[in-house]
């Protein structure tokens, strides 16, 4: 909680008590623990003097703002049509068999969440998938567990 | 009118190290309504889409009086297939930033942001050298420019300029009536300029260039030359700078397989080109210049393909008009059932009239824009969404 306060004054402290202070608090929130919770909106309402219903519409409304808990690392597959076209479905089932996880979960650890995206930018390069900012081009399956054993060790 | 083959271009990622910021002090060494007049002069159209003419929106906003104004680069690049804005901000950045500090100066504006996708955020690093190289240049030519990045939070109708302005608001991003436009009426109520990143790239190009070089390239229409995201069954995929005004038959026979069943050009928002059409559409003409070309080959099904769109339109739709919230999740199942032999083949008819509707009644578009690529398929590749 101690945090979120720190958060929310400091971009106030930026971007003034004003609405425009909404998005750019929320994404300070979900860079420190991946997702928005329902008390911290209510805090946010407060700070901003908004309406906690207004907050959760706004932050509803972006896919990058969370509200269910995820893990420390979010797996963002492509799933747009050249990144189906050269396999992102045998990509996302090996993501699948090395986290033991389905699509939309988290494993229990809370270490990884893993769901599906609209296009990344990365066509020419899929298939493609962002952990967390940085994003892996050209995967295959077979390259799947080495990039996760990077991130278990992190 | 074609000029009959396939030119490319080499300018808008010809290398520099400085060569951007000496262009920015030549020209303001000019008069700023001649170097808007030279804009408007070169033809220069938006690359974000909509293709407005841009010397022509800088005239509007050069008028407008206002202590502060803003002038935003519209980097939300979310149109399925387009990655263009993406290489120019890693490759040319000052190309960018140098476009956007003629627009300060030449229409009297202080306040630069750079709307960058969220799906971009790892190119925040560098992107912040770059401005704080431009700061240096900036001040020794006494222009006060300041440039911010802000960053996006994920939502494909953010780069749909007011929903842009909304969401910088710090509200859902949701498209506004327009007018009154963003020249007028834009980011905190004051005067703002939103253009494209490859337009502001191109302004800086114009500028060296000057109006009459950069016209010399493309047709009467389309001038000047254009960055094409290429994805797909193609061995060349890619971003490629080419002139305006080739046939889709020059296009395939550069870039197919040799197996080429349909293009799409112009992203999702545009229309599919089946092959029997490759020798008589033009690319620009008519169709979308967004720069998003996709290539699919006879193993694919272009089922697959309007399925994947849809789902896409469905899940983008911000939500605030029944046409395009409903509409797209109609269409969705709509070709869902005429597959599964749930409704019969005549529905497809029902379902393209269904998105001629939404191209009337919907409020921005994304919502209007769907019938492009749906009517096109589905007259087009008519079997192969029954069968
Ligand atoms: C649904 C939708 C999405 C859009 N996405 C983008 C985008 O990602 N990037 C962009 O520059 N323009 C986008 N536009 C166009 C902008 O509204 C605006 O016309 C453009 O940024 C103006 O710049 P230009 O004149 O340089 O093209 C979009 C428009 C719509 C309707
Ligand atoms: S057309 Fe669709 S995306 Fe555009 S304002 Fe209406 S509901 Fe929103």
């Amino acid at each position: 909680m101690a945090e979120i306060a720190k958060i929310i004054q400091e971009k106030v402290e930026t971007y003034g008590r004003e609405r425009k202070a909404l998005i750019p608090i929320l994404q300070g929130i979900v860079a420190e623990k991946n997702y928005v919770e329902n008390q911290d909106m209510v805090s946010i309402a407060k700070a901003l003097d908004l309406s906690a219903a207004d907050v959760y519409g706004t932050a509803s409304f972006y896919s990058f703002i969370e509200n269910e808990e995820k893990g420390e690392f979010v797996i963002r597959v492509c799933k747009s049509i050249t990144c189906e076209m050269k396999g992102k479905h045998k990509v996302l089932k090996a993501l699948e068999d090395e986290l033991r996880i389905k699509l939309g979960e988290t494993t229990h650890n809370k270490k990884f969440s893993l769901v599906e995206t609209n296009c990344l930018g990365l066509c020419d390069v899929g298939p493609a998938m962002l952990v967390n900012e940085e994003p892996y081009t050209h995967l295959t399956p077979e390259k799947i567990h080495d990039v996760i054993s990077v991130y278990r060790n992190k | 009118m074609s000029n009959n083959k396939l030119k490319r271009a080499d300018i808008l990622f010809s290398s520099y190290s400085v060569a951007p910021y000496e262009i920015l002090k030549r020209t303001m060494q000019k008069d700023k309504d001649f170097v808007i007049n030279e804009l408007t002069e070169s033809g220069l159209r938006g690359r974000g889409g909509a293709g407005f003419p841009t010397g022509l929106k800088w005239k509007f906003f050069a008028q407008e009086e206002n202590e502060t104004k803003y002038i935003i680069c519209n980097a939300d690049e979310g149109e399925p297939g387009t990655f263009k804005d993406r290489k120019l901000l890693v490759e040319v950045p000052r190309k960018v930033i140098s476009g956007m500090a003629i627009a300060a100066w030449a229409c009297n504006a202080k306040n630069g942001i750079i709307y960058l996708r969220a799906e971009y955020n790892n190119l925040i690093p560098e992107l912040k050298k770059e401005i704080e190289v431009f700061n240096e240049y900036a001040k020794k030519f006494n222009l006060e420019f300041n440039v911010e990045i802000y960053s996006g939070a994920g939502a494909y109708i953010c780069g749909e300029e007011t929903a842009l302005i909304e969401s910088m608001e710090g509200k859902r991003g949701e498209p506004r009536n327009k007018p009154p436009f963003p020249i007028q009426n834009g980011y905190l109520g004051k005067p703002t300029l939103v253009n494209n990143v490859e337009t502001f790239a191109a302004c800086s190009m114009v500028c060296r260039y000057g109006a009459a070089e950069y016209k010399s390239y493309g047709t009467s229409d389309q001038h000047g030359s254009k960055l094409f995201s290429l994805s797909g069954d193609s061995p060349k995929e890619g971003v490629h700078e080419l002139e305006l005004g080739m046939k889709v038959s020059d296009f395939v026979e550069e870039y197919g397989d040799g197996d080429t069943k349909a293009v799409q050009i112009g992203g999702v928002a545009g229309f599919c080109i089946p092959r029997k059409e490759f020798d008589t559409t033009i690319i620009g003409e008519g169709n979308t210049t967004g720069g998003a070309t996709m290539i699919f080959n006879s193993t694919r099904s272009m089922y697959n393909v309007i399925h994947n769109y849809l789902d896409f339109f469905a899940e983008e739709s911000c939500g605030q008009c029944t046409p395009c919230r409903i509409g797209t999740q109609q269409l969705l199942k709509g070709i869902e059932a005429v597959k599964s032999g749930e409704k019969p083949e005549s529905y497809l008819d029902d379902l393209v009239k269904l998105s001629k509707t939404m191209k009337l009644t919907s409020k921005c578009g994304l919502g209007q824009s769907v019938t492009n690529s749906f009517s096109s398929i589905v007259k087009n590749f008519r079997e192969e969404m029954i069968y």
